[in-house]
C-alpha cells in the first residue's frame, strides 16, 4: 500500500464567536445614511440583540479556521452510502451566483422574470425526460419534503375518488423519512420485510395490500444497492387494489438513461438534486426534492406551475385539484440553477454517469468481499453494503472501522444503515472518483482488515489525529446544552 | 472525454474484468428488460463550460434586478447588502462540499457553526432554544403549528389574516391531509390582528401572528400573549419574514411567545427568486423534545476537550420513524451558516444601526409619499414595509412605472380582494434617497 493520504498538519484552535471581539467593532460597511433619524415608537422599541462585535478579519479568520476542521468532497473521497457525495462542479456555483438569478425577487411581475421561469420550465422538461414521468413540480425543498409532497398528491388523488385510506406499505429497506412523511399524511406505516435476496417479494405485498392501503413507498434501487426486480409485479398488485406506487428516487444516480420509471409502475417519484444532480450538500442543505408524476396525478401537483405559451412563461394557479403550496415561493431556486447547469454540461452522457457509478460500486464489492462480510452477494447498483461480521470476533465494530478510516484520510461510509443489515457499512463511491482513488480506498480497507487481526486495541483509540476525538454523545443528550452563554 | 468522469478505456476494462462482466451494459443485467428505456436520453448536446456561461448569462439578463431596476418589493424577500467576506467564506469547499455532520470528529467546523447559529438566533428572538433550521419561513410556521398540536393535544389552530398569505397557504397544505382545523383571525382598520375576534380559546392549540406582519405593521405581541395565555394550554406562535426588525423592536421572547419561527433570508442570503431561504425555528426550553428538526449540542471528547455533536436524535425520523416530531431530515445548513456569518459581521452594534437605517428609510419614504398626496393605509408602527393606497386607476400608474424600470411594490388585490389599489412597499439600506424621491415624484405626477 502507498503512503496513506491522511496525515497531520497545523490547524488552529478557535473559540466560540462570543468569546472573541470587543464592543464597538464591526465587520460591516454601513451604507451611507442619506436621510435623518426617525424615532421608533416607544411601545414597540427594543434593546437589539446581544451579539459580539467583531472586525472583518476576526470573522474571516474564525470561519476559515472552523472550515479546516471539516471534511468535504473536495478534501477527499466521501463514500457515504445513500448520499451520492459526487463532485460539485465549480461552474454550477458561478451560474447560481449570477446577479440576475441570485438577485431576482420571487414576486416580480412575470414579464420581468422570464429568465427564471424559462429555466424552471426547461428543468422540468429535462427531469421528465430523465425519469420517463411526464409532469414535474420543482417546489419541494429537500428529499423528505418531496416525499411529503408526493404522499400528499397520492392522498389528494384518493380523496378525489372519494376514498380515505389509512395505511401505507413501507419496506424494511426504506429511508427513515418514509414512515415519517406518511405519518404527516395521516397514514399508518405497515412494515414489509424483504426476501432472502434483499428485495421485495410479490407474495408479501399481495398478503398485506388491501383496499384500506393507499399504496407502497419503494426505494429503487433499494438501500441495499439492489434493483427491485419484482417492481412491476408489485405495482400490478398494488394498482389492482386501487393503491399507488411512491418511488423514492434518492438512488436515481444508478439508473439514468437505463430505466424508465414509468414502466416500473411508479406513480410519483422524488429526486434529490443534491445527490444525483451534483448540487452541493452544504453541510446539511439546502437540497431540492422535485417530484415527477404520471399524467393522471398531474392535476394534483403543487401550484403555481410554470406554463409556456408562445415562448412566454407564466405562473399558473389554475389547477383546482392541486394540493396547494408546499413552499412560500417556488422551492430552492438557487439549487435548481445548479442542477440545470449540471444537466446542460452532460446531456445524454448522464447515462455514462450511472454506468460508471455502478461500475465503481461493483468493483469495490468484488475487491473487498473476501475480507468484509457482504450481506447480499449479488450484482449491485451504485452502492454495496458490507458488515462487521468478520471483525466481531476481535471486538472491532463498524464504528471502530469508520473511525480508523478517518485517520487514513477517507470519510467513512454510511454506518448502521440500512437497518436490515446488522453493523452495516454502506459504500457509495460515485462516478466522479477515479480508479486510482478507488484502489487507494480498497487498499486501505484491506489494510484495516489486517490491523483488526493484528492490533484490535488500537481501534478503540481511533481517531487520534482529528481535531477532536470520540465525543460523549450520551452526555450531550442527557444534559442538553443547545445554546452558548457568556459575552 | 468529460471533465467530471475520470474513467479511461483502460480503467473500464480493468474494472470490468475484476467484476467479471463483459461490458458496461452487462452491469445492469439484474434489471428486467421490460423496465428499461429504449431510446437514448433526449437532452440538449453537452455544453462546454464556455458555452454554458453564455447561455446562463442570457437567462440572467432576462431578469429585472438592481441596479437597472429600482425594485420596491419586500413581502417576504428582501434586498440587503451582502458583504464580500461572506461570499468568499462560503466558497470554502470544506463548508459547502461537506454533508450532515454524522461523523463529528471530522465535522467540527459545521457543528460549531450551527451551535453558534442556534445561540445567536436564540439571542435575537429572546428565546431559550433554536434548532439548526427548517426549509423556509412558511414550512417553519406549518411545523410550529403541528408542534403546538402535539403539545396541547388539541386539533384546531387560529392564524391571523395579517400573516403572509403565502405562508398561510403552506400551512393549509400541511394541515389538510390530517384534517386539523384552521380558523382565520381578521385584522383591524389599523392593520393589526384583531384580538377581540379570538373567541373561545379552549379548543385552540395555538394562535399564530406575524410581526412585523405582512402589511409591515408591528403587532403588539405582549397583548397577543396575554390574550392567548388567558387559556392555560393555548400557545402563542409568532412568525416573521424580516428578522432584521428585531434590531430595534422588542423581541418575541420578551413579549411571551411560546414558539417563534420565520424566514431568515434577510440575514445575508440572496433572494434567488425565492429560495433557498432559511426556516428559523425557536421555542421555550420546556418544549424542546417536541421540536422538529436537528439540534446541535455541546459536549466533550474523550480527552475532555470541548466539541459539538448532533443531539436529541430520538425526536427524529431515523430513530422514531413514524412517531418522529417531523419528517424533516436535513436543515438549510449552508443558509444557516450564511446567517451566522452575517450576524457575526454585523455584530450587535452593527445590527442595531442597520435596523435603524431600514426603519428610518421607510419612515422617510412614507412621509414623502404622504406629501405627494397618497394615503398610508394603516396607522400602526412599521419597520421597513408599509401599505399605500393609490388613487383609483392604480394599474395604469404601476405599468407606467414599470416602463421607467421602477417596480412600485406588490399590488395587494390578488391576496386581499378588499385592498384594491393598495400596494405593499419596501425599502432597505440599499434604497437610495434619490430613488425614493424619484418614486414619490412619479406617483405624484
Amino acid at each position: 500500500m502507498k503512503a496513506p493520504v491522511g496525515t497531520t498538519g497545523l490547524i488552529f484552535n478557535e473559540p466560540l464567536l462570543w468569546e472573541k471581539g470587543a464592543k464597538g467593532r464591526t465587520g460591516f460597511s454601513m451604507p451611507l445614511r442619506d436621510i435623518e433619524r426617525y424615532p421608533v415608537e416607544d411601545s414597540v422599541k427594543g434593546e437589539g440583540p446581544d451579539f459580539p462585535d467583531l472586525s472583518e478579519l476576526d470573522v474571516v479568520r474564525h470561519f476559515t479556521r472552523l472550515s479546516q476542521w471539516n471534511f468535504g468532497v473536495d478534501s477527499g473521497m466521501y463514500p457515504l452510502g445513500s448520499c451520492t457525495m459526487k463532485y460539485n462542479p465549480k461552474t454550477n456555483e458561478r451560474q447560481a451566483a449570477l446577479p440576475g438569478l441570485a438577485g431576482g425577487h420571487p414576486l416580480l411581475p412575470e414579464v420581468l422574470c422570464q429568465g427564471a421561469l424559462k429555466l424552471m420550465a426547461d428543468l422540468e422538461r429535462f427531469l421528465a425526460e430523465i425519469t420517463g414521468l411526464p409532469a414535474v413540480s420543482l417546489q419541494p425543498a429537500a428529499g423528505s419534503h418531496g416525499e411529503l409532497t408526493g404522499m400528499m398528491v397520492i392522498d389528494a388523488y384518493l380523496k378525489s375518488k372519494g376514498q380515505r385510506r389509512t395505511k401505507v406499505l413501507i419496506p424494511d429497506t426504506a429511508h427513515g423519512t418514509n414512515p415519517a412523511s406518511a405519518a404527516l399524511c395521516g397514514l399508518k406505516a405497515i412494515p414489509l420485510t424483504s426476501n432472502e435476496q434483499g428485495i421485495l417479494s410479490t407474495e408479501n405485498v399481495a398478503e398485506l395490500m388491501d383496499e384500506d392501503t393507499a399504496g407502497i413507498m419503494v426505494t429503487n434501487p433499494n438501500t441495499l444497492g439492489l434493483f427491485e426486480a419484482n417492481i412491476q409485479q408489485v405495482a400490478d398488485i398494488v394498482h389492482a387494489k386501487g393503491g399507488l406506487i411512491y418511488g423514492d428516487g434518492a438512488n436515481m444516480n444508478a439508473v439514468m438513461g437505463i430505466v424508465d420509471i414509468q414502466k416500473l409502475g411508479v406513480d410519483v417519484l422524488h429526486l434529490n438534486l443534491h445527490k444525483t444532480f451534483s448540487t452541493p450538500h452544504g453541510g446539511g442543505g439546502p437540497g431540492s426534492g422535485p417530484i415527477c408524476v404520471t399524467e393522471r396525478l398531474a392535476p394534483f401537483l403543487p401550484v403555481p406551475r410554470v406554463v409556456e405559451k408562445d415562448g412566454c412563461y407564466t405562473l399558473s394557479e389554475d389547477f383546482p385539484q392541486s394540493v396547494g403550496k408546499i413552499h412560500a415561493f417556488y422551492g430552492n431556486f438557487g439549487v435548481l440553477v445548479k442542477a440545470y447547469s449540471y444537466i446542460l454540461s452532460l446531456g445524454a452522457d448522464l447515462k455514462k454517469v450511472s454506468q460508471y457509478a455502478v461500475l465503481n460500486a461493483n468493483y469495490i464489492k468484488e475487491s473487498l468481499k473476501d475480507v468484509y462480510h457482504l450481506a447480499y452477494d449479488r450484482p449491485c447498483m451504485h452502492e454495496c453494503v458490507f458488515s462487521d461480521k468478520h471483525q466481531e470476533a476481535y471486538h472491532v465494530s463498524t464504528l471502530d472501522i469508520a473511525k480508523r478510516l478517518m485517520e487514513y484520510g477517507f470519510h467513512p461510509p454510511t454506518v448502521y444503515f440500512p437497518l436490515v443489515v446488522h453493523g452495516a457499512i454502506m459504500v457509495e463511491p460515485t462516478e466522479t472518483e477515479s480508479k486510482e482513488m478507488i484502489d487507494a480506498f480498497i487498499d486501505t480497507m484491506r489494510a484495516i482488515a489486517e490491523e483488526v487481526k493484528a492490533d484490535p486495541e488500537r481501534f478503540h483509540e481511533a481517531p487520534r489525529i482529528t481535531k477532536v476525538r470520540r465525543l460523549d454523545e450520551t452526555g450531550a443528550a442527557r444534559n442538553p446544552c443547545l445554546t452558548g452563554c457568556g459575552r | 472525454m468529460m471533465r467530471y468522469l475520470p474513467h479511461t478505456n483502460e480503467d473500464i476494462s480493468a474494472m470490468l474484468e475484476k467484476v467479471g462482466v463483459g461490458s458496461l451494459v452487462a452491469l445492469f443485467d439484474s434489471i428486467p428488460e421490460s423496465c428499461r428505456r429504449q431510446a437514448p436520453l433526449n437532452l440538449p448536446d453537452p455544453m462546454s463550460e464556455w458555452d454554458l456561461n453564455e447561455h446562463m448569462d442570457g437567462l440572467a439578463a432576462d431578469m429585472a434586478v438592481a441596479p437597472q431596476y429600482k425594485v420596491f418589493l419586500g413581502a417576504g424577500s428582501y434586498d440587503h447588502f451582502i458583504p464580500e467576506a461572506i461570499k468568499h467564506l462560503l466558497l470554502r469547499s470544506e463548508v459547502y462540499t461537506a454533508y450532515t455532520p454524522y461523523q463529528p470528529e471530522i465535522s467540527q467546523g459545521t457543528l460549531q457553526t450551527i451551535f453558534e447559529y442556534q445561540t445567536l438566533i436564540a439571542r435575537l428572538l429572546g428565546m431559550e432554544v433554536a434548532n439548526a433550521s427548517m426549509y423556509d419561513g412558511a414550512s417553519a410556521l406549518a411545523e410550529a403549528l403541528l408542534m403546538a398540536i402535539r403539545i396541547t393535544r388539541r386539533k384546531k389552530v387560529a392564524v391571523s389574516r395579517a400573516v403572509h398569505p403565502l405562508y398561510r397557504r403552506v400551512v393549509a397544505t400541511y394541515l389538510a391531509p390530517t384534517g386539523y382545523e384552521i380558523v382565520e383571525i381578521p385584522y383591524t382598520p389599523d392593520g393589526r390582528t384583531d384580538l377581540s375576534a379570538l373567541g373561545d380559546l379552549s379548543a385552540l392549540a395555538a394562535v399564530a401572528v406575524q410581526s412585523p406582519n405582512f402589511f409591515g405593521c408591528v403587532e403588539d405581541l405582549r397583548a397577543n400573549a396575554d390574550a392567548v395565555h388567558a387559556d392555560p394550554k393555548a400557545l402563542l406562535v409568532t412568525c416573521f419574514s424580516e428578522p432584521l426588525a428585531y434590531g430595534i423592536l422588542k423581541n418575541p421572547g420578551s413579549c411571551g411567545a411560546d414558539i417563534v419561527c420565520g424566514e431568515g433570508q434577510s440575514l445575508g442570503i440572496p433572494r434567488s427568486f425565492g429560495g433557498p431561504g432559511l426556516g428559523v425555528f425557536a421555542s421555550r426550553q420546556k418544549y424542546v423534545r417536541n421540536m422538529p428538526g436537528r439540534l446541535i449540542g455541546q459536549t466533550v471528547d474523550k480527552d475532555g476537550k470541548r466539541g459539538f455533536v448532533l443531539t436529541l436524535a430520538t425526536r427524529e425520523q431515523h430513530i422514531r420513524r413514524e412517531r418522529a416530531t417531523s419528517n424533516i431530515c436535513s436543515n438549510q445548513g449552508l443558509c444557516a451558516t450564511t446567517a451566522t456569518m452575517y450576524m457575526a459581521i454585523l455584530g450587535g452594534t452593527g445590527f442595531r444601526e442597520l435596523a435603524a437605517l431600514n426603519h428610518d428609510k421607510a419612515a422617510y419614504l412614507k412621509a414623502e409619499l404622504q406629501k405627494a398626496g397618497l394615503t398610508i393605509a394603516f396607522d400602526s408602527p412599521v419597520f421597513n414595509e408599509f401599505v399605500v393606497k393609490f388613487p383609483s386607476g392604480f394599474d395604469t400608474t404601476y405599468q407606467r412605472l414599470l416602463e421607467k424600470k421602477i417596480v412600485a411594490g406588490l399590488p395587494l388585490a390578488p391576496y386581499y380582494p378588499e385592498l384594491a389599489d393598495h400596494c405593499l412597499l419596501c425599502v432597505t439600506e440599499t434604497s437610495r434617497r434619490t430613488d425614493m424621491d424619484a418614486l414619490a415624484k412619479e406617483v405624484a405626477s
